[in-house]
């Protein structure tokens, strides 16, 4: 319930919510769960394995139990911490694992099954029969142990991804985050300031300590003030540092939108911040522990400092008759809190013998809470002692094992914290991330007056390390109680105690463990799952590893931490994989003919990052294959035009290109007369083939490469490495022209006189034979030539600057359409360079030589180039390999698939069998008949014999005869014609 | 006949003003990659001094003068913008047109450095990039050459292809940075 006059909350603004559907009340400033425990809520979700009823436990990020399911439908937001989310009105919160409903929850019968489902019971239970692991028991488990679901549909919610960076970043607003960002502020350094909450001051929030005379609290809103005045300084609140990687890189996740009542469409929920940071300061504080007895676990148990948060930031006590356990000074502190604000608080057990006292309430010392009562919420505690057990009735319980550091950061590179006898805790090594150091209690130092100095002092090495001065002043006046404690981390009893609420791990699960020899915390931890859900552990992986180190005989030192990794805090995907949505996942690249295509009705194919048209429907036309036909039959008839801009182009020019082109390609380029065009084959430096293309000679010391599409950049990246690598003696320049010029085929019989149309001075056979190549005039613009034909007929490409593109194409096609000609697409240049056997990359897939494709001759012997001595290897070439070959079909199965593999006709069709595989299939409606290219074992040897291609996949069998895979024209009288 | 029609690469894309940001296609005529040959690049940078004024840039530098610009643009290669290189420069280095190979477009305005920060992974900020200052860096996804041409004006290069995604990927971010108001 509220307390009035208590609480950093805006009573004048009241925010309206739900609650599975509840509507309740609540205030600006008010997180979901003080608002639910303001409203007498305390039941907030169940457990992950047992069901149990659970409430919040805690007032910070590392909340196990408070998990809620945020809005409905695509946007649905799972586990949510109810301690995180800020209350805003219209709110609508579900509680998550529960069926029908959180009060009446069916699996909760888990709870009585607890004896068999302790640590590793799948591992032991469900092992037979092994094929039912997969089916049944996996997903039965699956479905009664969890925390929330997604929705399964897309989210259309915005996240965002940013860069920062800054001289210094201080994670964490707390007294020392915020004195060591004043420090270095106020020197000029670059800072950001980031904190997880909404609201600077870090426990200052929480408690009732004053600084310089002020409330605590007050003190903070003044730091914060004075900083948000400094240009040079940045404070990201709602944004929690996740991860410490190499190099001063933080990553970072900002709460953008998810605390806004009405969110502007473009604002983003949350935005993923990658800082990268000279020096940083961590600055995180430290989490309360919980304390193991048993049925610890009851909503209304909390830990004492999330009481006093509670009852100080929120005005809310959690309680009509509130118990204090701990083993601790701070835990005190709650009592005094407590009473101060007028709540009842009917005990004190402290398990210290020498406790100091607390007036005002009845005082338990040497004493322990060891069990509790109450289904839905607490109801009893016993308080056992040297005199015996008592029975107290009380609704809240407030309990605090000591603090752990935070200073996850610190190991996220994989260093191991150290362990401190004195705080009974694990504190950072100092250096353990470069620049990163570590300042207040997450370094160990609980006295606030020791926070202001260490955040003072941190950021003093910082300025100095930096060059900046260090700006003098006096430290403000603050508490230097640091408080006492004695180890206490499980209260002996039998039953069930919890150390990881959120995994249902409990003290018996690590006993076991330990028992059955995972003894290694590593496997400890795998084991019981102990620090394995979405807090990592936060509030239990020190206990388990004490009690761990206990039943084990060792220290805690000795038993040593698991490793921690990044994120601190869960991350959505959806925030890591911001801009990647839609039309964010990749570029796309359009050629300069993309709107005519598309206004053609052209189907758009992905080829790399750009978009090629597949075919150009016409009307009447209702299957592609109608429109593919036509088109292959348009180029081999009369004249066809096709945007191959997509291919890589390469200028090159210097007095050494000729020899750097005799280096990377296997056949000789030196040689190229100038104003012809030559195709080559590029081999890796493991003397596969990599590549083929065409390249022109346009001037002495000045030629240019054409590439495949798709291996553009892995060419034009090969060049570099030669060049820088391999040759940076040779005097050459190159770099990509592909964006720079249109390139069209224009393909058929007709072309040539196409072109006459076009240019300004006519071609003919004596000046432009095939293989030519020249500058020529494009209605006054300055274009390219080059003859050269992959459909097989006479043709050429002609390219212009990009900007002229789109023109060209509807002036082509116009020009193509009046001799019966047009566009032809991807599926008809597949067509057409099956029918003459040219390869693509379904053939040069990297595992081939260039003897398995026939062109071992190419690889020039008269000279050296990459891959040649490796492509000399045994093995790599001769009857032993699988060879380029055509196959048709001859049987009475006429179909034939890319993907097949081959067998002779009278073997099993089984993979020891295998000959080889198609990889390559058309109709050729040139020939009538399906056609295909494939790979055969000394299959150059083998034309005119059968063999069978079989498609597992698709079921299909097809008796094929191998072939010379230059099917149509062989003797390339069309290309010169 | 009809005859050829130029089109540039953000057609129809362009402008577009998002809260305190707007990009513009940029027309900055000629482009020229200039690559000097072995051992020339003292010589070229005399010429560049002599024929168009700007001195020769240092790497992730530029330099202006009149209407012409050259931006370092890769190891050994600077970009010249806005004139027709001279043809002495030809026997020292080699030349490439590109003048149609790249959608150019300025971002301005006081939000253009938080845009940028969501899809370049660099410090921008004017402290670390000062106007005349360029690099080739990632786009989101795109290879882009960014250069700082005015205190809160960016110029911006990604390939021409693919100009469509620039202007998308750009679009999210402006929108992203004015919601927040």
């Amino acid at each position: 319930m509220r307390v009035e006059g208590r609480g950093l909350i805006d009573r004048a603004r009241p925010v309206r919510f739900t609650f599975d559907g509840v509507p309740h009340g609540g205030f600006a400033g008010d997180t979901l769960a003080s608002a639910l425990l303001a409203n007498g809520v305390r039941m907030h979700g169940r457990s992950f394995k047992y069901h149990r009823p659970r409430g919040v436990l805690t007032a910070g990020s590392e909340e196990p139990n408070a998990l809620v399911t945020i809005g409905t439908g695509p946007g649905a937001e799972p586990n949510v911490r109810a301690t995180m989310q800020e209350l805003h009105d219209g709110l609508a919160a579900r509680s998550q694992n529960c069926w029908p409903s959180l009060r009446h929850d069916i699996m909760a019968v888990n709870d009585l099954a607890a004896p068999f489902l302790g640590a590793g019971f799948y591992y032991k239970t469900f092992m037979w029969p092994r094929t039912f692991w997969e089916k049944l028991y996996e997903p039965l488990i699956r479905k009664a142990a969890g925390l929330g679901a997604l929705s399964g549909a897309a989210n259309r919610d915005r996240y965002e991804k940013a860069h920062a960076f800054c001289d210094l970043l201080v994670i964490g607003a707390g007294p020392a985050g915020l004195m060591a960002a004043l420090t270095a502020a106020r020197a000029g350094a670059d800072v950001i300031l980031a904190d997880e909450g909404f609201r600077a001051g870090g426990r200052l929030t929480g408690e009732t300590e004053e600084i310089d005379g002020k409330p605590g609290h007050v003190w903070a809103e003044d730091v914060v003030a004075e900083l948000d005045a400094m240009p040079n300084v940045r404070i990201m609140l709602r944004t929690t540092v996740t991860g410490a990687y190499d190099q001063g890189t933080y990553a970072a996740l900002e709460r953008v939108g998810r605390h806004l009542a009405a969110r502007p469409d473009a604002l983003p929920l949350e935005t993923f911040w990658r800082i990268v940071a000279r020096r940083a300061i961590l600055a995180a504080g430290a989490i309360e522990r919980p304390v193991a007895f048993r049925n610890n676990d009851r909503p209304g148990i909390m830990t004492a400092g999330a009481v006093r948060t509670y009852l100080n930031r929120w005005g809310v006590v959690p309680g009509h008759r509130v118990a204090v356990f701990g083993n601790n000074d701070d835990a005190h502190r709650t009592v005094r809190d407590l009473t101060a604000a007028g709540a009842h608080v009917v005990a004190l057990v402290d398990s210290r013998h020498d406790a100091p006292d607390v007036a005002g309430v009845r005082m338990f010392r040497g004493a322990m809470v060891s069990d509790t009562r109450g289904r839905r919420g607490l109801e009893s505690i016993t308080i056992r002692s040297v005199s015996g057990e008592d029975h107290l009735a009380v609704d809240c319980l407030a309990m605090s094992g000591g603090w752990n550091p935070t200073l996850h950061l610190t190991c996220h590179t994989n260093a191991r914290p150290l362990w401190r006898e004195n705080i009974l805790a694990f504190v950072p090594v100092p250096g353990a991330v470069p620049g990163l150091s570590a300042a207040g209690a997450c370094n160990g130092a609980f006295a606030t007056a020791d926070c202001l100095r260490e955040g003072r002092d941190a950021a003093g090495a910082v300025l100095v390390d930096l060059g900046h001065a260090v700006p003098q002043g006096t430290l403000p006046r603050a508490s230097d109680d640091a408080g006492r404690l004695a180890p206490l981390w499980a209260v002996p009893a039998r039953g069930r105690a919890w150390l990881d609420f959120q995994n249902d791990v409990t003290v018996k699960d690590v006993r076991q463990a330990a028992q059955e020899n995972f003894r290694s915390v590593e496997h400890m931890k795998r084991y019981t799952t102990q620090g394995m859900a979405t807090d990592q552990g936060k509030n239990s992986n020190v206990a388990a590893l004490a009690i761990l180190a206990d039943v084990t005989g060792r220290t805690i030192p000795e038993t040593g931490t698991t490793t921690f990794r990044p994120p601190y805090s869960p991350v959505p995907i959806a925030a890591m994989g911001a801009g990647g949505q839609g039309k964010g996942f990749a570029p796309e690249r359009f050629t300069t003919s993309h709107a005519a295509s598309v206004e053609r009705g052209a189907p758009m194919i992905e080829a790399g990052l750009w978009y090629r048209p597949s075919y150009f429907p016409e009307a009447g036309e209702t299957n592609w294959r109608q429109s593919c036909d036509r088109e292959v039959a348009l180029v081999r008839e009369a004249v066809g035009i096709c945007d191959v801009s997509t291919l890589g182009k390469i200028d090159l020019q210097g007095p050494d290109v000729p020899a750097f082109l005799d280096l990377l390609y296997a056949n000789r380029f030196s040689t190229l007369k100038v104003g012809r065009v030559r195709y080559g084959l590029m081999l890796r430096e493991d003397g596969h083939v990599m590549d083929d293309g065409t390249t022109a000679r346009l001037g002495e010391h000045h030629y240019l490469m054409t590439t495949t599409t798709a291996a553009a950049g892995q060419v034009m990246r090969h060049l570099e490495f030669v060049h820088q690598c391999l040759c940076p003696g040779l005097d050459v320049a190159f770099t990509s022209v592909t964006e720079q010029w249109a390139q069209f085929a224009v393909a058929g019989p007709e072309s040539r006189a196409l072109l006459n149309e076009l240019l300004d001075a006519p071609l003919s056979d004596a000046v432009w034979p095939f293989m030519a190549c020249g500058a020529v005039s494009v209605k006054g613009v300055a274009g390219r030539l080059f003859r050269i034909s992959f459909s097989g007929e006479h043709a050429y490409e002609i390219a212009v600057p990009a900007r002229y593109g789109a023109s060209l194409f509807r002036l082509l096609l116009s020009l193509a359409e009046t001799r019966g000609g047009g566009a032809y697409g991807m599926e008809a240049l597949n067509v057409l360079r099956i029918e003459k056997g040219h390869i693509t990359h379904a053939e040069i897939h990297g595992r081939t030589t260039a003897d398995d494709i026939g062109m071992g001759r190419m690889v020039s012997p008269a000279k050296d180039c990459i891959g040649k001595t490796m492509s000399e290897r045994p093995g790599l070439s001769g009857p032993e390999r699988e060879q380029l070959v055509g196959l048709r079909p001859v049987g009475d199965v006429k179909k034939l698939t890319a993907g097949a593999h081959l067998f002779d006709p009278d073997d099993e069709a089984v993979r020891v069998n295998g000959k080889g595989y198609v990889t390559s299939v058309c109709y050729s409606p040139t020939l009538g008949q399906m056609l295909a290219l494939g790979f055969l074992k000394n299959g150059r040897a083998r034309h005119g014999q059968r063999v069978r291609a079989v498609d597992h996949l698709r079921d299909l069998e097809t008796l094929c005869e191998v072939v010379d895979p230059v099917f149509f024209d062989p003797e390339g009288e069309r290309v010169r014609g | 006949m009809a005859d050829l029609v130029e089109r540039t690469p953000c057609k129809g894309l362009l402008p577009l003003e998002i809260g305190h940001a707007v990009v513009r296609e940029a027309r900055i005529g000629r482009m020229t990659v200039i690559a000097p040959f072995k051992g020339q690049q003292a010589r070229v940078a005399q010429i560049l001094k002599s024929a168009h004024g700007v001195a020769f840039p240092e790497p992730n530098r530029s330099s202006e003068a009149g209407g012409c610009r050259v931006i370092w643009f890769a190891r050994g290669q600077i970009m010249l913008v806005g004139e027709d290189p001279d043809p002495g420069l030809k026997t020292h280095a080699a030349l490439t047109d590109q003048s149609d190979a790249w959608a150019v477009v300025t971002l301005e305005g006081a939000a253009a450095e938080d845009v940028l920060a969501r899809l370049v992974p660099v410090d921008l900020r004017a402290a670390a990039f000062k106007t005349g200052q360029t690099l080739r860096s990632q786009l989101q996804h795109m290879n882009a050459s960014i250069t700082r041409i005015g205190a809160t004006c960016f110029q911006i290069m990604v390939f021409r292809s693919m100009a469509a995604t620039l202007v998308h990927d750009l679009r999210s971010a402006m929108e992203g940075v004015a919601a927040r108001g």
